[in-house]
């Protein structure tokens, strides 16, 4: 199911109706493969929210057509708890600041997605670990989200978003809050964890250091992307 | 699934715990209202126990002689003891006075009764915690132990003074002031005789009066003069039946022969219950109203808080797939938790408490199940508009922009 990635055709949303209509994006096209990490760019108003929320199965576009794997997406047959299930099971999220939960600790933040899914506990918490372990923060597991550094409070979100082993990952503003060495750790783990785990991940952001190490690049403006070849720099 | 309600109290447990108390120690208040409640209709039957009867003879067209005064005379108990299926029959004064003892006083109800024997004569406390019965005609009484009194006390009621020969527990009017009790022609007089001067001023208004102060008739005099000091009036008479007989068909035969007002037993705790305490127990149920209000108020505004504090949180969550149901739980969940830590809390700050107040606070487990009950049902009340806000809550609020 994750050999395609995610895909989106003719993709559109329209807010409101007749003259007040207003549309945030119109016929977009993306494609991301598994493994690959793509960059979404635009200003303040272009879209990119929008975008962000149709890819999250959060908002339904009002045409067009997305491919989640093999997959088609809202179809007539997707019903709330369908895109609830669809947004636990097989999308990650990593947001600009980490939106821990304050009263879990570290391990249950990130054990929380697969337990949602009926996994044992006990399955989840190792998962969550190996996890935890894989991005250099099982030694604060027990730690409260109050007591992690910026850097560490973004790398438990990111394993929080890789948990479940989503063939998505969509990140916005990832290392908004983040010096230029610990942005590029981040956009460092993202790389390493799609490879790993051949996962599909978007990366919303405006952040300069970070945009060069993307090899494509999606430029979105009133409602409207174009694809162009990024710099793919070392990170 | 871990518990998110038990995480978030925990992380939270300070706010939550002091809410808890403040809820706690206004549950309390909630359950020790009720207990008063059950104390005053405790009290009345504990009155109605006490007295030993089966009928109360008062005087016609009166509620006496608890909820109202009655008069009749003190030798008609003989024509009642003539009745059939009447065992025994006794005088019996009721007075709620201040007794003083040195320079303090106490209110109490001042019982008299009647020549006899505990457990014979109705009217008498049936059993004593320390001392004897009364075994004198005058100027001894047996207390209760709340009046505060001790063995070998001297008491003053109204002009005369009385030993307190023996204690007695739980002897209460129906308003819960303790009983003093004290030979009939005492409580008589205590009840009826005027003061001296009072005394002096009626002969002297009677002698100038000539229709009783005729000349060549002074007889009529001394016989005005001493009916104005006779106290030949009690306030009830306690009637005792013989077994087998229906109370409610000697009641109606001394009511048609005698023509004085009785009430069975069933009647009088009617009166108690329902004319007595009436007003008093409207006005616990509306406080209880008010306090069940204000504690829904506390708990609906305490989880609202905290689901507000959490927005953003239960946005991701919810982004994250994280069911309705399971976000609506952990609002529940932490609002019953709050009304069991505040019924704990409720609870025992009643039970600590109850002794302490003057009047008697009767804590029963059926209204503290229903107390507990009530306390769920509001907590659930109460947390309906929180979840309403998270259920509405939007998860793509999760993502910027």
């Amino acid at each position: 199911m994750a050999g395609n990635g995610i895909r989106i055709e003719r993709l559109s949303k329209r807010y409101g109706e007749g003259d007040t209509a207003v549309f945030a994006l119109k016929e977009v096209n993306m494609h991301v493969a598994p493994g690959e990490v793509v960059g979404l760019i635009g200003p303040s108003g272009s879209g990119k929210s929008t975008l962000l929320k149709c890819l999250g199965a959060v908002i339904e576009p009002t045409a067009g057509r997305m491919t989640l794997g093999d997959e088609v997406i809202y179809d007539d047959g997707w019903s709330v708890s369908d895109l609830r299930a669809l947004r636990r099971d097989r999308i990650g999220f990593v947001f600009q600041a980490p939106y821990l939960i304050p009263f879990l600790n570290v391990t249950d933040n990130v054990a929380l997605l697969p337990m949602l899914a009926n996994v044992p506990n006990a399955d989840a918490r190792s998962r969550a670990l190996d996890l935890l372990g894989a991005l250099d923060v099982r030694h604060r597991a027990n730690a409260m989200p109050s007591q992690l550094s910026g850097g560490e409070q973004q790398r438990v979100a990111i394993a929080r978003g890789l948990v479940n082993r989503p063939p998505v990952i969509l990140a916005d503003e990832p290392t908004a809050p983040l010096d230029s060495e610990r942005a590029m750790a981040v956009i460092r783990i993202l790389n390493e964890m799609a490879r790993s785990f051949e996962t599909a991940i978007i990366v919303v952001t405006h952040d300069e250091k970070i945009i060069p190490t993307f090899k494509r690049i999606y430029h979105i403006r009133d409602g409207v992307t174009h694809e162009e070849a990024g710099e793919g720099r070392a990170y | 699934m871990i518990s998110l309600a038990g995480r978030d109290i925990l992380h939270v447990w300070g706010k939550f715990v002091f809410t808890g108390v403040g809820l706690g120690l206004l549950i309390g208040v909630t359950l020790v209202m009720a207990g008063l409640y059950r104390g005053m209709v405790d009290d009345g039957k504990v009155l109605l126990d006490n007295s030993g009867a089966d009928l109360w003879v008062v005087q016609r067209d009166t509620l006496g002689p608890y909820a109202e005064s009655s008069s009749i005379h003190d030798d008609l108990y003989r024509t009642i003891l003539a009745m059939p299926g009447v065992s025994q029959a006794a005088n019996a004064t009721y007075l709620t006075m201040q007794v003083r003892k040195g320079a303090s006083d106490v209110r109490a109800m001042v019982v008299g009764i009647a020549p006899g024997s505990p457990g014979v004569t109705p009217g008498w406390p049936a059993y004593l915690v320390a001392g004897r019965q009364i075994t004198r005609g005058h100027y001894e009484a047996v207390a209760d132990v709340a009046t505060g009194f001790q063995l070998g006390d001297r008491l003053t009621i109204r002009r005369n003074q009385y030993t307190v020969v023996g204690l007695t527990r739980r002897m209460v009017s129906s308003s819960g002031d303790p009983m003093v009790f004290i030979a009939l022609k005492d409580a008589q007089q205590a009840q009826f005789l005027k003061d001296n001067d009072a005394i002096w001023q009626e002969r002297r208004r009677t002698a100038a009066d000539l229709e009783l102060n005729r000349p060549g008739a002074s007889d009529m005099l001394v016989t005005v003069n001493a009916l104005q000091v006779a106290n030949p009036y009690v306030n009830a008479v306690l009637v005792t039946l013989k077994p087998g007989h229906s109370a409610d068909a000697v009641a109606e035969s001394i009511r048609r022969w005698k023509r004085l007002t009785v009430y069975t037993r069933d009647q009088m705790e009617q009166i108690l219950v329902g004319k007595l305490i009436a007003t008093s127990a409207k006005q616990i149920g509306m406080f209880l109203v008010i306090l069940a209000i204000v504690s829904a108020a506390i708990v609906a505004f305490i989880i609202y808080s905290l689901t507000m504090d959490k927005i953003r949180e239960i946005a991701v969550l919810k982004l994250i797939g994280t069911r309705n149901r399971t976000i609506a739980a952990m609002i529940l969940q932490q609002a019953i938790a709050l009304g069991v830590i505040g019924f704990a809390v409720g609870k025992i700050s009643a039970t600590f408490s109850a002794p302490v107040f003057p009047k008697y606070v009767l804590l029963i487990p059926r209204d503290s199940i229903a107390g507990f009950l009530a306390v769920l049902a509001i907590c659930v009340l109460a947390s309906l508009v929180a979840i309403r806000i998270a259920l509405k809550v939007d998860p793509a609020q999760a993502i910027g922009g």
